[in-house]
């Protein structure tokens, strides 16, 4: 069935998405994480009266606001792309993703929006209380923005409290809570949030240690590093608790891609954590996207333990997925070729159920219905035809995984040795951890990255997991139109970049004692 | 509570509810319209950065406007969503690249190394001004004048047409209601400057404003007006759902709805009056007030006209049967329960935004604060 499908039009409008959430995904961390960093500086200030508190706070706060606005502009494309670009999933699955957005809007946007104002223009028109509160939610007005777009994103992986209604071919929300609160989403907004923050006191160490190579502003970029590396550090603990419970929700919900993740073609028992692999342009089974490994260091047992907290439990990989399998609770999980059987029973009853209601033959329409609703849980699966199209990008999934992971445990020492040598008084003479706590910062990025790219290409060919292909959701728009729209996206976008990160490294020269622009 | 209403009564809750955003968002664009006027309404370089700056503390309560209002309709209506913004794709498009290029203006105008020159985003803003206001006025004309997409069984919509949306600016009436917003948001920025800014040539220069965009405004405006009163309509039939042509189905609507009609009634008298005593009076400056009220009232009503009584709100031109009604269109009741609860919290943002407003905005702008501001536009 694929080749009914305009699969150019479908790889122009992911780039574009990709290119767009991408661009995205460069100002929203640090906004989420120095929102807070500068709230807690401000407190301090609030707290203790010294006036080079409130210089810190505001030198930061500036950056802050350079970030905000890019991050702004970058985000209200996505939000509309889902109906300009995506314009099937936004009918299919509109009933439970736009209530978050709406909820997000109320709730959340005016909410930083208002106190931003205070925040910035506030200083010499409220009092200290009402600025720091303000401050403060602002903070909270951000997070809370990522909160519902990351439960939208959440229930994407794991759709939950939801039934399909054959007359509207939607699928309709039947309970909010479940959505709000599944195990999918909670722990990919906590792990999302937390890694923003981690970048933000990467951000802030950076800056800082850059200042101390250049000996200026040293009290100030001392003070910066010790909030940030205190932040960071908690906050970099928390990412790796959220992570780790993040990918045991994957192994049961979406075995396919944590087996892309770790590279596991072949499940076993007891399975080991490949911690360093390099794959070969040479694919197993003829299959694009499974990459034979030409070197892996692997530690035995390892995964077993971390997937299921039992060094001899059963991992299942690419193939096992594919072929079917018996989880560790014992629960069968058909071969992906049942579920293509199953999933174009559903596709068929509900052509069948619409025919049959338009004819008033009540007796086909009720047992079209039966079969839909049997065979539902596979729906997505009847657009394909070859069980291995089923199979994320794995190289990419696999790599991007482990840059995250690699650098997520370097973020932890970093903080924990910045947090060392300022208690030694030795931060200034370490020259060599300045200069790597400056190119933390790209690092930083490129871990958020990876995370995004890991989640989103580690779940294709879902847009929702088992009910929607990806290549079922766009417009039926000409694909000329994506074309140019996407270059038009990566013009501005990156004029944009261009101007704000020119912007920051003048402001950041120019230093706290400038007072502003 | 909400739960025991009916679908019906919850798809009207929030039809009222989306009205309301929308016509919030068209008072707004006073940021927009003063955007066009900096270069005529500030003589010099500390002018317009006192006029940038007037606005500047204001755009985002537009722009969250607009995606509130974006996200509200997808919730509420996630049919529309699907068909107008996946068919009218080159429409939303340009609309969505003018407020990019907002976004950015104001916080790196004026910032050292913004590489492109502060004139580039003066002029993004200008962009934004102009289409952003005829563009969005443009598209909403849609709802009265039809669109060409058609929907399938599975409710998966088709544009009929290559020019994804832009044949719209093709029909005058559409046009009309564009520049109607346009010479609005003008109107209502040149009466923010005179509220908000303590300056006098700059009021002065506002005050004429009124006048050189008040012509306009009221010749599209009457145009668009009248017509509507005149053009045939989308109804629905109650029993069948079937959608038809009625002659002077707006007219029909008015009538049928006199709330509706003395409510714009009075939107109507309510911008004049702003306007009229804003010109006239030597040194008022209350006039944002009655015609922002005006317009809020004006844009609400038009948004009721447009889809209560039976009417289609987005019809299709291509296949009348296609067309999309608060009915068939909504969200199910229990989405639109939950969102309804989630609305009751409308209220209270409100609140906090004049709360929030008032501790920081108890004086107007003048030079003297901006030289003494160290966050400046």
């Amino acid at each position: 069935m694929i080749e009914n499908f305009d699969m150019s039009l479908v790889d122009w409008s992911r780039a574009q998405f990709a290119l767009t959430a991408m661009y995205h995904w460069i100002f929203v961390p640090l906004t989420l994480g120095l929102a807070f960093i500068i709230a807690i500086m401000e407190t301090i200030y609030v707290k203790t009266g010294n006036p080079e508190w409130k210089k810190i706070t505001k030198f930061w706060m500036t950056l802050f606001g350079i970030n905000f606005a890019i991050g702004v502009a970058t985000g209200i494309i996505l939000e509309f792309e889902f109906g300009t670009n995506w314009s099937n999933y936004s009918w299919f699955v509109g009933d439970i993703f736009g209530a978050p957005l709406a909820v997000e809007g109320i709730m959340a946007f005016f909410m930083e929006s208002t106190f931003i104002a205070v925040m910035f223009f506030g200083w010499n028109k409220v009092s200290k209380k009402f600025h720091l509160i303000s401050t403060w939610l602002v903070a909270v007005g951000s997070n809370l923005s990522a909160l519902w777009i990351l439960v939208a994103n959440g229930w994407m992986q794991n759709p939950v409290g939801m039934k399909f209604n054959p007359d509207t071919a939607r699928n309709e929300m039947v309970n909010f809570w479940d959505v709000l609160f599944s195990p999918t989403a909670v722990n990919k907004f906590l792990h999302t949030i937390s890694s923003a923050y981690t970048l933000a006191a990467i951000f802030v160490i950076g800056v800082s240690a850059w200042y101390l190579l250049k000996k200026l502003n040293v009290p100030f970029a001392k003070k910066s590093i010790v909030v940030a590396a205190v932040f960071g550090l908690i906050t970099s603990l928390f990412t790796v608790m959220t992570g780790d419970n993040s990918a045991r929700e994957i192994v049961r919900d979406q075995p396919m891609k944590f087996a892309a993740m770790e590279g596991l073609y072949d499940g076993s028992k007891g399975a080991g954590l490949v911690a360093f692999g390099i794959m070969s342009s040479t694919s197993e089974n003829g299959n694009d996207n499974m990459k034979d490994f030409n070197f892996k260091l692997e530690i035995p047992n390892l995964l077993s333990y971390m997937a299921y907290m039992d060094g001899d439990a059963f991992v299942p990989g690419v193939n096992d997925v594919i072929n079917g399998f018996t989880d560790n609770d014992g629960v069968v999980h058909p071969s992906v070729r049942t579920k293509i059987e199953m999933g174009r029973k559903a596709i068929h009853a509900l052509k069948t159920y619409k025919k049959a209601q338009k004819d008033k033959d009540v007796n086909l329409a009720q047992t079209s219905l039966d079969e839909l609703n049997e065979n539902f849980k596979y729906f997505g699966y009847g657009y394909f035809d070859d069980p291995y199209n089923t199979v994320p990008p794995i190289s990419i999934t696999f790599y991007s995984f482990h840059i995250m992971v690699g650098l997520g445990m370097w973020f932890l020492l970093l903080f924990t040795l910045a947090l060392l040598f300022v208690y030694k008084e030795s931060i200034v003479s370490n020259k060599w951890f300045l200069r790597a706590a400056i190119w933390s910062i790209p690092l930083a990025y490129v871990a958020s990255q990876s995370g995004w790219i890991v989640a989103e290409m580690g779940r294709q060919p879902w847009v929702i997991q088992d009910l929607m292909p990806t290549l079922t959701a766009v417009s039926n728009i000409d694909i000329t139109s994506v074309q140019i729209t996407f270059f038009l996206f990566l013009t501005i976008f990156t004029g944009l970049l261009i101007a704000e990160i020119k912007i920051m490294l003048k402001q950041i020269k120019l230093g706290p004692n400038h007072g502003g622009h | 509570m909400f739960e025991n209403l009916s679908h019906l009564a919850l798809q009207q809750y929030w039809w009222v509810i989306d009205s309301l955003l929308g016509s919030i968002l068209v008072f707004l664009m006073f940021v927009q319209g003063g955007q066009t006027l900096i270069y005529r309404l500030g003589k010099s370089d500390e002018e317009r950065t006192l006029l940038i700056n007037a606005l500047g503390r204001k755009w985002e309560f537009t722009f969250t406007t607009l995606v509130t209002f974006g996200g509200a309709m997808f919730a509420s209506f996630p049919l529309f969503y699907s068909t107008s913004f996946g068919g009218a794709y080159w429409v939303w498009m340009a609309i969505l690249f003018c407020f990019i290029i907002q976004a950015v203006a104001y916080e790196f105008r004026s910032k050292p190394s913004n590489v492109w020159g502060a004139k580039t985003f003066e002029v993004f803003l200008f962009i934004n001004g102009l289409l952003g206001t005829i563009l969005i006025g443009t598209a909403v004309g849609t709802f009265f004048n039809g669109a060409e997409f058609t929907v399938n069984e599975l409710n998966q919509s088709r544009w009929a047409n290559p020019y994804g949306g832009l044949e719209a600016v093709l029909n005058l009436h559409n046009v009309a209601l564009g520049l109607t917003v346009f010479f609005l948001a003008r109107l209502l920025g040149s009466l923010y400057f005179m509220n908000h800014i303590e300056h006098e040539a700059i009021f002065n220069r506002s005050k004429k404003q009124l006048l050189y965009c008040g012509i306009p405004f009221l010749v599209v405006f009457l145009f668009f007006a009248i017509r509507l009163l005149v053009m045939d309509g989308f109804a629905i039939d109650a029993e069948t759902g079937t959608v038809s042509v009625e002659a002077y189905k707006y007219l029909h609507n008015f009538l049928a709805m006199p709330l509706v009609l003395i409510l714009f009634l009075v939107g109507v008298v309510l911008v004049l009056f702003g306007l009229i005593k804003s010109y006239l009076a030597e040194k008022y400056t209350k006039g944002i007030w009655f015609t922002g009220g005006g317009t809020i009232l004006v844009v609400f009503t038009l948004f009721l006209l447009a889809g209560f009584n039976h009417t289609a709100f987005y019809p299709s031109n291509a296949d009348l049967q296609s067309s999309l009604t608060i009915q068939n269109a909504s969200a199910s009741h229990y989405t639109l329960t939950a969102m309804s609860y989630v609305s009751l919290m409308v209220p209270f943002v409100i609140a906090y935004i004049v709360w929030a407003w008032r501790a920081i905005n108890n004086k107007k702008l003048d030079l003297e604060e901006l030289r003494n501001e160290d966050h400046l536009y």
